[in-house]
Formats: C-alpha cells, structure tokens, sequence
C-alpha cells in the first residue's frame, strides 16, 4: 500500500546514492560532464531545434543527441517514436542502471521532474491540428508520448521493473523535489530503491517564452556577475538510483555519495518573482539543514540556483547571506548555469550531479563567464577550477511559481 | 494512534461551482446536458459539459493572482476555498501549516496553445503575461498564494489516479508531521485540443472541465469524522502487465462488498474504457456510485470528483465505509478506501443511521 506504509522503525533510514547519469550540452556521459564541470567549460551554441530566427536571442546549450538510444527492453517501434526529453531521460537513466547494478523488481517508485514533458510532440501536434484538423497520422502517438507520465513508464518499461510513477511539475524546482521526494520514500520506508531525476528538452514554446518575458541573456550567462543580464537556456537530464543504506550495504553495492537533506518551501510573493528578500529561499535552506541535522557552517560549497537573472540572483544572495550569517565571507559558492543554462525541470538533477561529482572529486566547479561580482554577495564566487576539501555539498533549486528546493549531499569515504 | 482525516471538501464540475451543486447533479443521477464544441474544418462538433459561468463573482476572484489566471486556476481555488472551511483564516494566520498538492494532465492547456499560436505567427508579439499561466504548477502557486501558505507544495502530473498519489503524499507529510494540514486539488480545464486528443482514442468520449479538493489533517480515534484509511499501490499500465492486470491487482487490495460499504468507480458507460474496472470489480455486490456517467471525463479532476462524491455520501451517514477505484486513462490503477468514524460511532451506541445529505443512487 501506499498508506499507510509499513511504520518506520524510529530512526529514518539513511539514503544514498548507487548509481548516476548525466546528459547536458558538455557531454553524453558522467565523466565528460565531470571533467567539463570541473573545468568551467561552457556549451552554448546556435539554436538549431527549432526556428528562433524572429527571437531576441538565438543561443542556448544543445545537446547533440546520439542517433541511437542504449539497448533496453523497449521495442525498437516504441523507441522511434520517443521525443527528444524521452531520449535524453534513457540515456542518463541507462547510465544509472547499470552503474547501480539493479535488477527489476516490483516496488521500484520512479520520481521525475520536468516542466515540460514531450513538448516537441504536442507542438507537433498543434501545427497538425492548425493546418489538417481531421488528419489522423501520427497524432495518436503524438498525445500518448507527449504526456510526461508516459515518459516514466518508459523507464519501467525499459529496464523491467514495476512501481508507481510520480511526475512533479514544480516548473524550475522540479529536479530537486523529485530527488527530495525520492530521499523521503526512502527515508520513511516506503521502499528500498528509488529510480529518481529530472529531464527537459528544449522546445520552441518554452524558448520563445523566456524570450517573451526578456529573461534570456543576449550576451553571455553571469551569474552573480555585476553586469547580468539573463539566464541562457539548456537541455538536459540526471537520473539517480537511491536506495536505503542498508539495501546498499547488504549487496555490496559501490555508494557514490549520500543524500542527507531536503527542504522545500513556497514563495508565495509572485508568479515569477522571488521575495526581494529571498524569504522562501532562506526556508528552503534552513529547512534540508534541519532536516540534514547540519549548521550553515559545516556546508563546503553551494551550488546555487543562479540563472543569471538581476531579480534572481539578489534574492538568491540576500537568502544566502542572511542564511548563512558570519559563515557567508568564506563560503564557497557557483553557479553551473554559467556552463550549461537553466535546465528547468532537470536542473535540479543534473546540478545535484555536480555536487556528487564535485564531492567525489574534491573540486569545485567555476562560474568562469563572471567578470565582476555583485557586490550583494558577501560570499565569494567560485571563477577558477579549483581543488577543495569537500564533505557536504548544498544545491538550492527555485521555479516558477515560488516552488523552492533545496538538496544537502555528503561525500562518502 | 494518529489518523487521517478528511477535514473539507469542496468541488466546481459541470453542476456548478461548489459542493451543493455537485451533489444534486449526482443525487439525479442524470448525466449533464453537453455542449457542443466547434472549430473550424473540423467535421463534427465534439460534445462538452463544461463548468458554467459564476452566477455572481466571489471575493476571491478580485484578488490581484486571478486577473490573468486561466479557468483552471479559478477552479482549483474555489474548490480548495470550499475544502478548507473555516480553517482558511487559520492558514492566513500562520496556525495550521498548510501544504499543497495540485494535480493535473492537461494543465493550462489554453494559455498554452495561445502562446503557442502566439509564437507560431509573430514570437516578437507573443504575450510575456500568458506564458507564465502556461506552466503546469500555475494554478497550484495561485492556491497557495490565496491561501496565504508557503509551506511544501508540489504540482503532480498524471492521469486521473493521480489525484490519489496526492492523496497519499499528503498523507504522508501529516503522518512525519512537515505540515498542520494539506489541501489536495484535481483540476482541468476544457479546451479543443485536448478534446480533440481524447476523440481520437475514445470517439464516445464526453470531457468536461472542474476540480475537486480534499482538505486532510491528523486526527485521533475518537473523531467522527471520515477516515483516509489507505492508498493502495499504484499499479502501472505496461508493457508485460497492462490495463487488466493493473486493474485486478488494485482492486484486490481493497476490502470487498458489504451492505454498507460503497464502490466509487471511475466507468462511464464507455465498453471499451471501462471493460477493465468491470471485470475487476464483477463480484461487487454493495451500492455503486459512478460520478463520471454524470459529470464526463476530466482526467485529474475525476480522480478528485470519485472521492469527493464518496466522502459526500459517507458525510450523509448512509455508508460506513468507501472504496474508490480509479483506472486511469492511460497511467495506472490505484484505489482509496475512507472510513465513516461517525457511522462506526453511531453502531457502537445503537443508533440507527440516517441519511442526512445527499441521496445517492444505490
């Protein structure tokens, strides 16, 4: 059942994480985005997906997509008509899999984040309908693939397994309440192993929607930068196998890094603008460090949400200072949307990926497009590759909406 | 021990806005009258029951969150208002921390394609106030921001089994204590394009637009109230175990038939849709309520319509008990079972139980 679910055993299970999987503009797999990340490396290139040529700005971070998908259980017909987030899901979920070495099994929860689902697929869709109301080729697979719950029951079909399908839909935040959902499924005992992550591709809807709003940058992505003026849009996916500790440590199971917090709170102050004073923001904080039994102090390194945008990155700043207090001056902060854009409902995913890569390699990854830091900031911004000790790691997520999240990751040694 | 409890509900549907409307459209037991919708080249128009116009406008809806807010946003508050009651001062208050869960498939779907056609005939022009209602936790962040909560709030996507997800989710917060109370809301609204979709599959299809909510909170033994007593699994729709299976495994999870005990199921008298939930419920002897054969489809909504309809008829003290079965569209099957504390009271002290609400047809 899912409630009640079996009463947890008084203390909550510990979470960790087995395998990972990674698809951005840097690159196909886990190691090339690592090294990238580690280095700075930044991705933008021409729009070419979709027609941007009557758009402000005409950059963002493209993937190349491999003409194949990873051999799975799904049928080479099904395969073909996956849409362009589905494909970038497998791919980083194939990476996850076989990392973790899991075998299918029932009661294996999928939790994924996204914004947008299938979009390519229903505006396909929408032009058919403008231009041949009563055709009926390919619309039928177009509205079935299109929906995001089909994209999680694509993974269960295509690794074997069986278990419920969550898709949270938190606009930006989305990746990170997927993971946070995940951990606390785990945490309460709901079950061993957990598929989790976040997805989304670049679409013309979406595009020209940031672009409508003036948020997209038309020079250069700087976060925290004096001189921002935007966030530059990506595509992408992460996807993690969690499960309890103790699932890990009875098959022997190699533990990439552990999940110890998640907070999430709700900015309530607009439809698009964070609290000037980064209100909820702040609760997010507080509330993975409460929950990660952590003080401000003892976080090595934030990962920030930092798109880039003026209204953002102040509030983001403000929240972080005020959160962190005299610890502020020497906490070492960054931004990855600098390298790959704002991934929306992946981005919460694939910059919890790079604090596990950051934690396991003990470097930090630079905002290296930063010319000169805003002055709000009374952190310092992380602009170079650089080696650190790391053992706790912070990655904050904030959306549309005022949906807030925030995930705490520990090395593991 | 600690329980769940269903605190509020609260409902707009074709009926009406608001629960009173909702439960007489049921006690008939009549389908609604549709409506139909046209658009240019198609060949026939698609039948509707769409959610009337308000006849007067709430206070709520002057507040400066719901002057661009898409239909189905207006829907999700109202519903969620009439869900909390007199708690709502006490969200506003800071007293009961609210959580929220939103559940949709389609979303925002007409600020979408009007963006959409919008970007397709001049991106320069297209609107930078519709996009925003395009994303799918709008109306869940329209919610809260009425309310007056910045607690834990997610937007879930997914058929109409989604709304019991919710469900369990929030059960789940109240249970580790994250939240005071939680507002769980299924909402559509309706719109050619996913008319158009659902025809395609299903041509005797009749879609409709609403939301319902249930208002959760902790409580004890002694309530008399109606219990959220489980969830069961959510049993995925796939490849080696499809619709009928998910169906039979669901619904072998929850009790079976007693004289008092009613069935909400989700059939609306469409054989091929429905033949799965049937079957899986063909040895159910006990009274049956189904609010889609009234009201249409409406994907997340109907999940909320299904308990709220059973809640309605265990508020009325004529059941002691409810299972609702949900078979979703295209996701998964997943059932609830509430308990009515009230009736169990009532038996214990040697009263006989009355109907008090809404006649529902058994």
């Amino acid at each position: 059942m899912l409630f009640p679910t079996p009463q947890a055993l008084g203390v909550p299970h510990r979470v960790v994480i087995t395998g990972a999987g990674i698809v951005t503009a840097l690159g196909l797999d886990w190691e090339s985005n690592a090294e990238s990340f580690r280095l700075g490396r930044v991705a933008f290139r021409p729009v070419t997906l979709c027609d941007v040529s009557r758009q402000r700005v005409k950059t963002a971070a493209e993937v190349a997509l491999p003409g194949d998908l990873p051999p799975t259980l799904l049928k080479k017909r099904h395969r073909d008509r996956l849409d362009r987030a589905a494909r970038l899901l497998l791919i980083a979920a194939d990476q996850a899999w076989r990392q973790s070495g899991w075998v299918a099994s029932s009661n294996l929860p999928v939790v994924l984040g996204t914004t947008s689902g299938g979009m390519s697929l229903g505006e396909a869709y929408y032009r058919r309908a403008i231009q041949e109301p009563n055709a009926h080729c390919h619309q039928a697979a177009r509205v079935i693939h299109y929906q995001p719950q089909r994209q999680g029951l694509d993974l269960a079909d295509a690794f074997g397994f069986s278990g419920p399908v969550f898709i949270i839909a938190n606009a930006c935040a989305a990746g990170g309440n997927a993971l946070g959902h995940a951990w606390q499924l785990l945490r309460r005992g709901g079950a061993d192993r957990v598929m989790a992550g976040g997805y989304d591709a670049l679409s013309q809807l979406v595009f020209s929607g940031f672009d409508s709003l003036k948020a997209l940058s038309p020079t250069e992505c700087r976060p925290f930068d004096v001189g921002r003026d935007g966030l530059a849009l990506g595509e992408g996916a992460a996807v993690f196998a969690l499960e309890t500790l103790t699932s890990a440590q009875h098959r022997k199971a190699d533990i990439l890094a552990e999940m110890v917090g998640y907070g999430a709170s709700t900015d309530a102050h607009h439809l698009t603008q964070p609290h000037p004073q980064g209100e909820a923001a702040l609760g997010s904080m507080a509330a993975a460090c409460r929950a990660a039994h952590l003080a401000p102090g003892q976080i090595d390194y934030v990962n920030a949400h930092g798109t880039g945008t003026p209204l953002n990155d102040s509030a983001e700043a403000i929240a972080i200072n005020r959160w962190a207090g005299d610890r502020a001056a020497s906490l070492l902060v960054s931004s990855t949307k600098s390298s790959v854009g704002h991934l929306l409902g992946a981005a919460g995913a694939v910059e919890a990926a790079v604090c596990v890569m950051a934690l396991q390699g003990q470097w930090l990854p630079p905002t290296t497009t930063l010319q000169a830091a805003d002055p709000i900031a009374a952190f310092p911004i992380v602009r170079m590759p650089t080696s650190a000790k790391l053992e706790y790691a912070l990655s904050n997520s904030f959306g549309f909406g005022g949906a807030n999240a925030t995930l705490i990751f520990r090395r593991w040694r | 021990m600690s329980l769940i409890v269903v605190r509020g509900y609260g409902a707009v549907s074709p009926a009406g806005w608001g629960i009173a409307a909702f439960r007489e459209a049921l006690a008939k037991g009549e389908p609604l009258e549709t409506k139909p919708l046209i658009r240019p080249g198609w060949l026939r128009a698609l039948p509707i029951r769409p959610v009337p116009p308000l006849p007067h406008r709430p206070s709520f809806m002057a507040h400066a969150r719901l002057r661009r807010a898409s239909a189905i946003s207006q829907y999700a508050v109202a519903a969620a208002i009439e869900a909390l009651g007199s708690d709502l001062h006490k969200v506003s208050e800071g007293s009961v921390r609210l959580g929220v869960v939103c559940c949709v498939l389609s979303g925002g779907v007409n600020y979408s394609s009007r963006f959409y056609s919008e970007t397709l005939q001049d991106p320069t022009s297209a609107s930078p106030l519709v996009f925003p209602e395009t994303v799918f936790n709008a109306p869940a962040s329209h919610v809260a921001a009425l309310l007056g909560t910045t607690e834990i709030n997610y937007t879930m996507v997914g058929d109409s089994g989604t709304f019991l997800l919710g469900l369990a989710l929030a059960a789940e917060w109240l249970s580790d204590g994250q939240v005071d109370g939680c507002v769980v809301v299924g909402a559509e609204e309706r719109d050619w394009l996913t008319a158009d979709a659902f025809h395609r599959f299903e041509p005797g299809i009749t879609m409709s637009d609403g939301a319902g909510a249930l208002y959760l909170s902790r409580g004890v033994e002694r309530d008399s109230g109606i219990q959220l007593s489980g969830i069961t699994d959510a049993h995925p729709f796939l490849q080696k175990r499809g619709r009928v299976l998910a169906s039979r495994a669901m619904r072998a999870q929850l009790p079976d038939s007693s004289p008092n005990h009613l069935l909400c199921d989700g059939t609306q008298q469409l054989p091929r849709l429905d033949a799965a939930e049937i079957a899986s419920w063909a040895d159910w002897t006990g009274p049956r309520l189904s609010p889609k054969e009234v009201f249409g489809e409406s994907l997340a909504a109907s999940g909320a319509w299904q308990c709220v309809a059973a809640i309605d008829a265990l508020r009325a003290n004529r059941y002691a008990a409810a299972n609702v079965s949900v078979v979703g569209c295209n996701q998964q099957a997943i059932g609830a079972h509430f308990v009515n504390l009230n009736f169990l009271q009532t038996q214990r002290s040697g009263l006989t139980p009355s109907a008090t609400g809404a006649r529902i047809a058994d």
